[in-house]
């Protein structure tokens, strides 16, 4: 059971009026989004509407030329993105980008880089200090790993598993860092339906069991309306509409927006 | 199959985590680092320690200084030679001023000093990438040895304008100079570069090396899980050049005697570069085996038309050996652009396979 | 202090104003030396403009090109015969390097394929050498190496030709690659290697056209380096000296090849004569590089390259 917030505490993420341009193309448009602490909201709109582009502004990966983001109460609309990574933002990619070179082990731990600490004079020793530390996460990864059910590849160079398996994988690199809010860039895309079923659930068990906040953008609408609190809508730059799945799901502007009603 | 890791199950994460899980590799190990000591000074004529074995130490503390940082961060540098030539300059100068520091901390002293060079001329990477970044770098190189020609004061106003080696000691024995024997140099250049190897190991195997090979696979997405570009790229500058600022020095002072700036332009960060390439990027023992690889093909090359009862001419020798180095990368690059290392690994593999198919 | 200040900022340009003259033959040196590294730039730009790849190779392709002329000439083939058959070898070589290098590698990453070019730099140095010898070699084509005065300027009858050579070269390659059909292909494939295959351009046959051309321009460029230095060795490591040129041109501008061509060339000479005596001289060395690295700092792309927009 998600633990929905209404009014009352402040939202988790707020995002007011904020536009992203590059060059002459507006892909964001005064776009404004609140998310609440232990909300699953998803992000839906026809292709090339802004919804990698409001993850990217949120990661701190595309600056806003104007409107201001605000997440856990504070200020933050102009950070760089590791800065986002620290403040415990975490996110998958559209395209998977998983670190093809190094195993799924070594890709789950660099999402532990953030709570690691300690110069690396003491990593070059190792024996110590070092070692400690790496045990310690690698006990934590293991969990990770187990709730993902993904044991047999750890080893397997990330770069050498099937498509499915590497979202997975890279959801795992997200859920490493512990994150009170987790961008989920089309999760489920390319999937066959037990897949989705899979990670369907392990969205539902992260959201419960971490109490982890949760933004997917999806195109599957029978999963978007079974899995999220909330929706938000999204074309051309512009979000065209917000609330619960039924609601959106009836509204003219959406249909029309889906079925190509032509509109300036 | 010559040896197996069934029936060896690991009941911890640390023993998972142990550079060699097998407990054939660790004993295998242990007693090639105990010959590779042992051996040579009492077996091996001065031809091989002087001609081979100790340039190939040298070389390959430079190719692991290179691996990490073109293997493991991904920073293309053809500046190599350059950062040697800081080494070689700053112990020659740290020496001669106070005669009475060890040696050995001379090294170390002057592998910082090129840490810091490679920090400056690091900077620029965080705006520039690949091809552009090795530009930059050959503005490293290029400064750099101009420098070291153009001011007498780093040779100490020799009128050769070459540095030489000096006579010095370690533990009352001779290591560098005229009297130091190749026995002596080719143990202190193994003791050094095994200690290398292991920092290096250590470095990789850990959150280091991670968020290099993460910058190194895909920056963008490093970033916004939280690798802070510059922070992780400078080190591994660093790094890196700490490590061929040391082999510069060896260069000098444990395998030529004496140098001057020729030993280390462009032909040198190429050398190196083809030492990493051939032997596997991102790959320790790769660094190894590259430098091993680059040392023996040209007396392999001297040596074969002689055997066949063929004798060939200086240059079209020297010619071969640029044409054997350029096919050989090509070749390389086609059949297993992870180098030697890659295939050592998978000839282990089937190994452990063998006489089974799969 | 204020020595130094006055000897880097106030001095030289004195000097400079004060016999216009030389400055004009300085700058017109600098013009030569600039051009000759735009037509080896040249090369560059037309293979990664088409192909994607940074052919480190170029510069001995230039050595290659004109050790080989030299080697006909000197067996007495009439001038025009020898440039034919030149021409000719060069594009056996792209034949041979789409085969034996290009294709194996072709989806490989470009950093592979620029590193399977270095391989083919140092092999067709040793090739060439093995070949013709490793001499110093006059080159001569016919046009004298003599200076005639414009005005009160010394202007030699040879880097003229070349300069003008090297106007009609570019001209006619800017054609090709936006008039022709064939120079849209090439675009294309520039742009996506597997793309342009899909929608059918036969990437074999670009690539060898691509090559060819690149090996007669670096036969040009190898024309006019010999006859003015002769042929040796150090014309491969004109390749080097163009890296400064592409990058403040652009990769992928035939225009930005000229201009970065000219600034890196009068601006090297001018370096040299009016501030080099400051350092002792010889800066032409590095010169070049650290005004490139300069110009990376603040504008990556070079000065016509187009931006690069990183996506996520």
């Amino acid at each position: 059971m998600s633990a929905l917030s209404q009014a009352g505490p402040r939202p988790l993420l707020e995002v007011q009026g904020v536009s992203v341009r590059f060059g002459a193309l507006l892909a964001l448009n005064r776009v404004s989004l609140q998310i609440g602490r232990g909300e699953i909201v998803a992000i839906i709109g026809p292709n090339g509407a802004g919804k990698t582009t409001l993850l990217n502004v949120i990661s701190g990966f595309y600056h806003p030329y104007e409107g201001r983001i605000a997440f856990e109460g504070r200020e933050r609309t102009r950070l760089a993105p590791p800065d986002v990574a620290a403040l415990g933002i975490a996110r998958t990619f559209q395209n998977v980008a998983l670190f093809k070179g190094m195993t799924v082990l070594d890709n789950i731990m660099t999402g532990r880089l953030l709570k690691m600490r300690g110069s690396f004079l003491l990593e070059a020793v190792y024996w110590g200090p070092a070692r400690r530390q790496e045990l310690e996460h690698r006990a934590f990864v293991e969990r990770i790993i187990d709730f993902l059910e993904i044991q047999a590849i750890r080893k397997t160079p990330a770069g050498r598993l099937p498509y499915g398996l590497q979202k997975r994988v890279e959801l795992a690199r997200a859920l490493a860092a512990e994150p009170t809010l987790l961008l989920l860039d089309e999760p489920m895309a390319g999937m066959n339906v037990e897949e989705k079923e899979d990670m369907c659930r392990f969205v539902l068990d992260v959201n419960s069991e971490f109490d982890t906040t949760i933004a997917l953008i999806e195109h599957d609408m029978g999963v978007v309306m079974d899995i999220s609190d909330r929706v938000a809508v999204l074309d051309y730059g512009q979000k065209i509409a917000d609330g619960p799945p039924e609601q959106v799901r009836k509204d003219q502007g959406v249909l029309d927006a889906y079925l190509g009603v032509s509109h300036e | 199959m010559i040896y197996r890791e069934a029936g060896q199950f690991k009941t911890t994460y640390a023993s998972d985590q142990a550079v060699f899980p097998i407990a054939q590799d660790r004993v295998v190990v242990g007693l090639a680092v105990v010959a590779a000591f042992v051996a040579p000074p009492l077996l091996a004529d001065e031809y091989w320690l002087q001609a081979v074995l100790i340039p190939l130490l040298v070389y390959a503390l430079a190719a692991l200084g290179l691996n990490l940082l073109t293997g493991y961060a991904g920073q293309l540098s053809l500046g190599t030679g350059g950062f040697m030539a800081v080494g070689a300059y700053a112990a020659f100068k740290l020496t001669t001023a106070f005669p009475q520091l060890n040696i050995i901390l001379v090294f170390l002293l002057s592998g910082v000093v090129a840490a810091a060079v490679g920090l400056v001329f690091g900077v620029p990477s965080l705006r520039i990438k690949g091809f552009y970044l090795a530009v930059a770098t050959l503005a490293a190189q290029f400064f750099l040895i101009w420098l070291f020609n153009k001011v007498p004061w780093f040779v100490n106003y020799a009128a050769s304008g070459t540095i030489t080696a000096p006579p010095r000691s370690v533990f009352g024995v001779m290591v560098a100079g005229p009297t130091a024997t190749s026995q002596a140099r080719y143990v202190t250049a193994l003791a050094l570069v095994a200690v290398g190897a292991i920092v290096a190991k250590n470095l990789v195997r850990g959150r280091v090396g991670r968020s290099w090979m993460a910058i190194r696979d895909r920056d963008i997405a490093a970033e916004i899980i939280g690798v802070r570009p510059l922070r992780t790229k400078l080190l591994a500058f660093g790094i890196s050049s700490f490590y061929c600022g040391v082999a510069g020095a060896e260069l000098v002072f444990l395998y030529l005697g004496s140098a001057e700036t020729l030993a280390f332009d462009i032909s040198l960060s190429f050398l190196v570069l083809f030492m990493v390439i051939i032997g596997g990027l991102g790959s320790i023992l790769g660094s190894f085996l590259g430098a091993a690889f680059i040392v023996l093909v040209p007396i392999f090359l001297t040596n074969a038309p002689h055997l066949v009862g063929l004798v060939l001419p200086v240059a079209l020798q020297k010619e071969m050996e640029l044409m054997v180095f350029g096919g050989l990368i090509i070749f390389f690059l086609i059949v297993e652009p992870n180098g030697l290392a890659r295939l050592w690994q998978i000839t282990k593999e089937k190994l452990r396979l063998w006489p089974f198919p799969h | 202090m204020s020595e130094i200040v006055y000897g880097v900022l106030v001095a030289p340009f004195r000097d400079m104003a004060g016999s216009p003259g030389f400055l004009a033959e300085v700058v017109i040196g600098g013009v030569f030396a600039g051009l000759l590294y735009s037509l080896v730039a040249l090369g560059f730009v037309l293979i990664f403009k088409a192909s994607g790849v940074f052919n480190f190779a170029q510069g001995v392709m230039v050595l290659f090109a004109a050790l080989t002329l030299v080697g006909l000439l000197e067996r007495g083939l009439p001038v025009v015969v020898a440039l034919a058959l030149t021409a000719a070898v060069m594009v056996a070589l792209a034949f041979a390097i789409e085969r034996i290098v290009l294709r194996p590698l072709v989806n490989q990453e470009h950093i592979i394929l620029f590193m399977a070019t270095i391989g083919l730099n140092f092999f067709l140095e040793g090739f060439g050498e093995m070949l013709w010898g490793a001499n110093v070699k006059k080159l001569d084509v016919g046009i004298p190496d003599r200076s005639f005065m414009m005005g009160s300027i010394q202007v030699n009858q040879l880097e003229l030709f070349a300069a003008l050579t090297a106007a009609v070269l570019v001209a006619v390659l800017a054609v090709f690659f936006h008039g022709t059909r064939i120079g849209r292909a090439l675009r294309a494939v520039a742009d996506d290697h597997e793309a342009a295959l899909s929608i059918g351009i036969p990437l074999k046959t670009i690539w060898v056209i691509v090559w060819s051309v690149a090996g007669i321009v670096a036969m040009v460029a190898g024309i006019m380096w010999g006859a003015k230095s002769g042929v040796q060795f150090s014309l491969s490591l004109i390749a080097l000296k163009s890296l400064p040129v592409l990058i403040l041109g652009g990769f992928t501008s035939v225009p930005g090849a000229i201009v970065g061509g000219l600034i890196v060339g009068v601006g090297e000479k001018l370096g040299e004569v009016y501030w080099g005596p400051l350092v002792g001289g010889a800066i032409e060395n590095w010169f070049a590089y650290v005004v490139a690295l300069a110009f990376l700092l603040f504008r990556p792309q070079g000065l016509f390259g187009e931006k690069i927009i990183e996506r996520v």
